[in-house]
């Protein structure tokens, strides 16, 4: 289907039940108990999930595939988020041309950064991508967020292109040359897509369950399975194939009359463009884009996404994208009153004792847990949570799983 | 006027002199053997024919074009395939991938952007690996893991894709150097079919005097960084310059 063999159809199909039963999938405890924390369902949190995991996809393209290691992704979701919003300033709150621009600009962006950074390779090349990205945070921060209107003027331009700190707003005063300005009742308009906007959503009630369908959440999600569908495309092709030859011997590859150099860029031009369409689809589901979306630190989250989910698979940066922003939001919630509420039932002393032990990895400390957790998958599992997977799918049907495993040429194929 | 001309080519790296004035020319469809002492300069040589050294002075000139400055993917593309001394293959794709790679590289240059189409639609392509591997007797490994062959495997799967880029000019690197008795007499036994069957110049560069003799139609011995005599494998094999600067005991014992 699609052009898709049997194997890759299936995990397009499974990939499209679980995004949309997610609202269902991701909220499986009755509100009001005590596990209804652990709910995920709520629309912010989903969206987040989706857009991360189009970044991660498209980071996926380049470091799975070449094995390049860019750490400066973040750059172009920034960029991606600008444009986006700038968009929704000048023209309108319709999010496909926001999209549009977005892609494209952080797709230029990328062939200028890659076009320099790739004369280098490994460490150098991840150096070079990182500064490339802490000089666009630093543009973004102060250099581009002057005023360029002139003192006395309070026009578009009075917080520069990127607004500083505070980051890109929309006001009442913005053009929004093909949209309104302002809403009938004096507010911001919302992004939309033709007219459905982007917060809109519904609540399903069912006993003491509660589903919430946004419209943000479904549009996003719509545009993850698109990326999805055509990073299997470009997994598939003769394109993915000469870059899974450039990470496996560039040499090979130089004296079998192929230039790697324009396989390298078009790879990071493509992944640049996967992240500027995740920044514009965060400036759509919530208009305001900040420089910190370019702090390397957001680079560093990419990475950590894609190695937690399974280099170089297909399904594992979105894994690990759910897995790393799941992590953030749930764990991140527990507080010490929670947990004392969990370890009720033990005796005062161990209570107080089992709460000490644990509090230091619940919330402010998330990143403890995230840190041991990654530790735990690149010493264990170094195939990622897909690797996981798979050993458990093989433990499980041990008889004919096994059989295949041994067949070989299964390692030739990147993994699901 | 050979295939390739090899004109007054010198190469310095700091005080070594690597190759002083060589001159060197090869004839069509001929087996030449460039044999030597370690340190001789027959690495430096290839490598100035392949791109990835340029030499200080002197000329290359592969079917009438010169090959200086150009990138090593552009010298391939004019039809001069090499193969390593390790042999150099994608060790993390699978055999009939590999033997794919060079097809592509044949039909459509050093770069196509088809990021959509599917490999498995291309059938052409296929069918040629799949006649290329045959070729080989590697039918059979097709799906297999590259990197987990024998070296005498991937040796062969090397050859094999020089081939699949229908060179002009194949050039050898010590091809069964670290080899068994037994893989050295398949490569040798494949180079001559190779020769027998195709319309190709090969050039090789071999320690091991069995397989030169067994080959080589002419041979050039350098020494020091040029050569020192060119003639014919029976010349070669008495000549008292030859013993002397490295046959040696070799020579006698063979």
């Amino acid at each position: 289907m699609l052009g898709l063999d049997k194997k890759d159809t299936s995990l397009l199909l499974l990939v499209v039940v679980l995004t949309m039963a997610a609202p269902f999938l991701l909220n499986p405890f009755p509100e009001g108990s005590g596990m209804a924390q652990f709910n995920a369902g709520y629309p912010d949190l989903m969206q987040r999930f989706v857009i991360f995991g189009i970044f991660a996809i498209g980071f996926n393209i380049l470091f799975g595939l070449t094995g390049y290691l860019s750490f400066g992704h973040a750059a172009f979701l920034g960029v991606g988020s600008y444009a986006a919003m700038w968009m929704f300033k000048l023209f309108g709150m319709n999010v496909l041309p926001a999209l549009f621009l977005a892609v494209v600009l952080s797709g230029l962006f990328a062939m200028l950064i890659g076009y320099i950074s790739l004369r280098r390779s490994g460490i150098y090349f991840s150096i070079l991508t990182l500064a490339f990205a802490m000089m666009s945070y630093a543009l973004a921060y102060s250099v581009l967020a002057t005023d360029m209107d002139g003192p006395d003027q309070q026009g578009l331009l009075q917080k520069g292109l990127t607004g500083g700190e505070t980051g890109l707003q929309l006001t009442l005063t913005d053009p929004r040359i093909f949209g309104e300005a302002s809403t009938e009742d004096g507010n911001i308009p919302v992004p939309n897509l033709f007219g459905i906007e982007m917060r809109a959503a519904t609540d399903l009630e069912i006993g003491n369950w509660v589903f919430t369908f946004s419209a943000g959440y479904y549009f996003a999600a719509v545009v993850m399975l698109i990326s999805f569908y055509l990073s299997i495309r470009i997994f598939r092709s003769p394109f993915g194939m000469m870059l899974r030859a450039i990470k496996s011997n560039q040499q090979r590859l130089n004296y079998t009359g192929l230039n790697p150099k324009p396989y390298m860029l078009a790879a990071f031009v493509i992944s640049g463009m996967y992240a500027g369409l995740a920044g514009g689809l965060m400036a759509a589901m919530d208009p305001l884009a900040g420089p910190e979306r370019m702090f390397w630190t957001a680079s560093g989250e990419v990475v950590l996404m894609t190695i937690l989910g399974g280099v170089g698979t297909l399904i594992g940066p979105v894994l690990g994208a759910g897995a790393i922003k799941y992590m953030e939001n749930i764990l991140s919630k527990i507080n010490s009153d929670i947990l004392h509420s969990w370890f009720a039932f033990l005796p005062d002393g161990l209570e107080d004792f089992v709460v000490a032990l644990i509090y230091p990895f619940i919330g402010k400390g998330w990143h403890l847990t995230l840190g041991i957790i990654f530790m735990l998958v690149v010493i264990f599992l170094p195939g990622g949570l897909v690797e996981g997977g798979q050993r458990i799918k093989r433990l499980f049907g041990r008889g004919k799983s096994a059989e295949d495993a041994n067949k070989p040429g299964k390692a030739t194929t990147p993994a699901e | 006027m050979g295939i390739l001309e090899v004109k007054g080519v010198n190469k310095r790296f700091g005080g070594l002199q690597a190759l002083g004035d060589v001159n060197l020319s090869v004839a069509e469809n001929s087996v030449h053997a460039i044999i030597g002492p370690n340190g001789a300069g027959k690495s430096t040589l290839l490598n100035c024919l392949v791109g990835k050294l340029i030499p200080d002075t002197g000329s290359v000139m592969f079917e009438g074009q010169s090959v200086l400055g150009r990138s090593p993917h552009e010298i391939n593309q004019m039809g001069i395939s090499r193969v390593f001394q390790t042999p150099e293959i994608f060790t993390d794709l699978s055999v009939l991938e590999n033997m794919m790679i060079p097809c592509f590289a044949k039909r459509d240059g050093a770069f196509r952007m088809h990021a959509i189409e599917s490999v498995a639609a291309e059938k052409e392509i296929i069918d040629k690996a799949m006649h290329m591997l045959d070729d080989v007797n590697m039918a059979d490994k097709k799906d297999m893991h590259a990197g987990a062959m024998s070296r005498g495997d991937k040796r062969r799967l090397e050859i094999a894709m020089c081939l699949a880029q229908e060179p002009r000019l194949l050039l050898l690197d010590e091809p069964t150097a670290g080899m068994a008795r037994a893989d050295t007499n398949n490569t040798i036994d494949l180079l001559k079919r190779i020769k027998d069957e195709r319309d190709i110049t090969i050039a090789i560069i071999e320690h091991d005097m069995h397989v030169v003799f067994s080959l080589a139609e002419r041979i050039t011995v350098l020494a020091q960084g040029s050569p020192l005599v060119e003639d014919t494998p029976e010349n070669i094999k008495g000549h008292p310059k030859v013993r002397e600067a490295y046959l040696g005991e070799t020579a006698v014992a063979a």
